[in-house]
């Protein structure tokens, strides 16, 4: 069981880096990936007390550096997205790998995808972009095996911001998906 | 980890509620040589002081248009308040090309006032229109903005528009309920709440009557589509499908509303029936369709479409289904409004990836883009009944609020909010 999850992680990882690879000539185009703000580790989300236990398990085949790794990836949370687009980051997609490895061995574990865009350009047509975004990091989970009924995408558009400034670094906190 | 309760704390204030906030206008832009006009503080022959001065709000009214310019009350010679009184000459010395003078009375056994109002043209020395409106004292705004009505298209030759609402959603998150949908007269005056709660709102919209409003909310978890009664206040939700439902928008017979979902995986336009309930498919493409508006004989759909890369206006005729795409100059073009002749559309206009979004005129015959805006983040207009402005949404500093501009771009004007921020400015139809 334990080798099974840690060869699951390992094909997870290498199929990352197959799609990583394969997008490589977009991300050319693309800005460098912002770096990601470092979050509070996220509470435990399952309510039942064997969550604990369960995580305990899980790290027997782990090495301290995979475990720190996987809690890195774990803990984040907002993936973040460049101007009009719903490319994942390279960071973005490794975080992913963490948290599809979770749903998977929690089956009753629901993610609700908030997808969310900047101020610039239309309301309406910025709600589809969000949505868009969430479908993103949906897409990319049930790649890794996770069942789409753990899965649910809201999109708020441009309606909640987190940084109401106008400024480039104001919409790039903006254009996320929250893992809710 | 999902949120399956999440607490949507929701109220519907009884009609006709105040907001506190009331919107005031200030002009930005007028045209270079605003008609001189005269309007004498009205004459009120009754006990008491009126809450609303008609004679201020119809002086505001034509000031804010842009194209007129009320002459000083204290500059007047006399202060005449019907014909007899009025000497013409007083009017020519001052230069003013008209007069509007009027009383207001109340009867002696009667909660009623009327208001008995003349208009002259001073050069031909002629009495233009006259007439006496009666109603409660909380309706003589009403009647301020019907004389302002009738005084503007005696002399613009142009229905009013001062009669009208314009419906907006506020966002202040000091509030208890940070969300709200407004409804205030179309010069800001006397705002009344809609709807309040502690979720977005978006995309407010008057069917063709002005009798009912549709709009977007996010009260249940997920943008869903709702309908409400504005005198009644009762309300229904009308979409419940999973994805986004938003963007609705009433034909012009009203039967009818044109909306999105992506209740089968991606933003497409359809048209829900609004006696049947029945939905039909409009678009059905993997690229974001989005923002649908009828067109003014109910025909065909324009709409949002990202299906050429960048948002583009495409156009869809809702008998044969043909599609066709009809902007192409700017790499973002969206929400666009037709106007009554059919030939130009408002919209959201962007050049190329250095502009600003500005609030642009396209002529489909000519295939000319027209920019009448220079704010920050210009988005959502909406056209006055009269086609004379369009109201829309922009930014000052951090601050959203709401501006206008005529349909010429001559005259420009700001509607500053004391607090929070005002977006989605939605233009009533004629209410009468």
């Amino acid at each position: 069981m334990q080798t099974n999850n840690f060869y699951k992680l390992g094909m997870a990882a290498i199929f990352a880096v197959f799609l990583a690879a394969c997008q490589s000539s977009t991300d050319d185009m693309m800005e460098e990936p912002m770096e990601e703000p470092m979050e509070e580790p996220m509470e435990e989300m399952d309510d039942s007390a064997s969550g604990n236990a369960r995580g305990a398990g899980n790290t027997g085949g782990l090495t301290p550096a995979q475990i720190r790794e996987r809690d890195a990836g774990l803990a984040t949370t907002v993936f973040y997205f460049e101007f009009d687009r719903s490319d994942l980051s390279a960071e973005a997609r490794e975080a992913l790998v963490h948290h599809a490895n979770r749903l998977m061995e929690n089956p009753s574990l629901r993610y609700r995808l908030e997808g969310h865009a900047d101020e610039r350009g239309t309301r309406e047509y910025n709600l589809a972009l969000g949505e868009r975004r969430a479908q993103a990091v949906e897409r990319y989970l049930q790649v890794q095996g996770v069942s789409a009924n753990q899965l649910e995408v809201i999109s708020y558009g441009e309606e909640q911001p987190v940084d109401p400034g106008t400024t480039e670094a104001a919409y790039a906190r903006n254009r996320r998906v929250e893992i809710q | 980890m999902l949120k399956l309760n999440r607490l949507i704390l929701l109220i519907i204030l009884a009609l006709p509620a105040l907001a506190h906030a009331q919107l005031n206008i200030v002009i930005t832009q007028g045209v270079d040589n605003p008609v001189p006009i005269a309007i004498v503080p009205f004459e009120w022959e009754g006990f008491g002081v009126l809450g609303d001065q008609v004679d201020q709000v119809i002086s505001n009214n034509l000031r804010n248009t842009g194209e007129f310019s009320p002459i000083d009350p204290n500059n007047m010679l006399s202060q005449p308040h019907e014909q007899a009184e009025v000497y013409f000459r007083d009017w020519r010395f001052l230069g003013s090309d008209y007069l509007l003078v009027g009383k207001i009375t109340r009867s002696d056994n009667s909660d009623l006032i009327q208001v008995q109002y003349e208009f002259f043209d001073v050069l031909r020395e002629e009495r233009l229109i006259g007439e006496r409106i009666s109603g409660t004292e909380s309706q003589l705004r009403d009647i301020a903005h019907a004389i302002s009505d009738q005084v503007f298209e005696e002399v613009t030759g142009v229905r009013g528009a001062f009669a009208t609402k314009i419906l907006y959603v506020t966002e202040d998150s000091r509030q208890s309920f940070p969300y709200r949908l407004e409804m205030a007269d179309a010069d800001g005056g006397r705002p009344q709440i809609l709807w309040e709660g502690t979720e977005p709102i978006m995309s407010p919209t008057w069917s063709p009557d002005g009798s009912q409003i549709a709009y977007v909310s996010f009260e249940t978890g997920r943008s869903q589509i709702f309908i409400q009664n504005i005198s009644s206040g009762v309300r229904e939700q009308l979409t419940n499908f999973t994805g986004i439902n938003s963007s609705p928008v009433f034909s012009p017979d009203g039967n009818r509303l044109a909306m999105v979902s992506s209740k089968d995986g991606n933003p497409d336009i359809y048209i829900m029936d609004l006696r049947t309930r029945e939905l039909q498919r409009i678009t059905n493409h993997f690229s974001i369709d989005t923002e649908p508006s009828w067109s003014p004989d109910g025909s065909s759909l324009i709409f949002t479409s990202e299906r050429s890369n960048n948002p583009q206006i495409y156009q869809v005729d809702l008998e044969t289904r043909w599609e066709e795409r009809l902007t192409f100059e700017g790499n973002y073009n969206a929400r666009a409004r037709m106007l009554r002749d059919g030939n130009n559309m408002v919209l959201v206009h962007r050049f190329d990836n250095n502009d600003d979004f500005s609030i642009s005129v396209l002529n489909l015959e000519r295939g000319t883009i027209r920019i009448l805006t220079e704010t920050q983040l210009d988005e959502s207009p909406s056209i006055a009944p009269n086609a004379s402005m369009v109201i829309y949404a922009s930014k000052v500093g951090d601050r959203g609020i709401l501006n206008a501009v005529s349909i010429d771009g001559r005259v420009k004007f700001q509607i500053p909010s004391a607090q929070g921020n005002v977006r989605e400015p939605a233009w009533s139809p004629f209410l009468d």
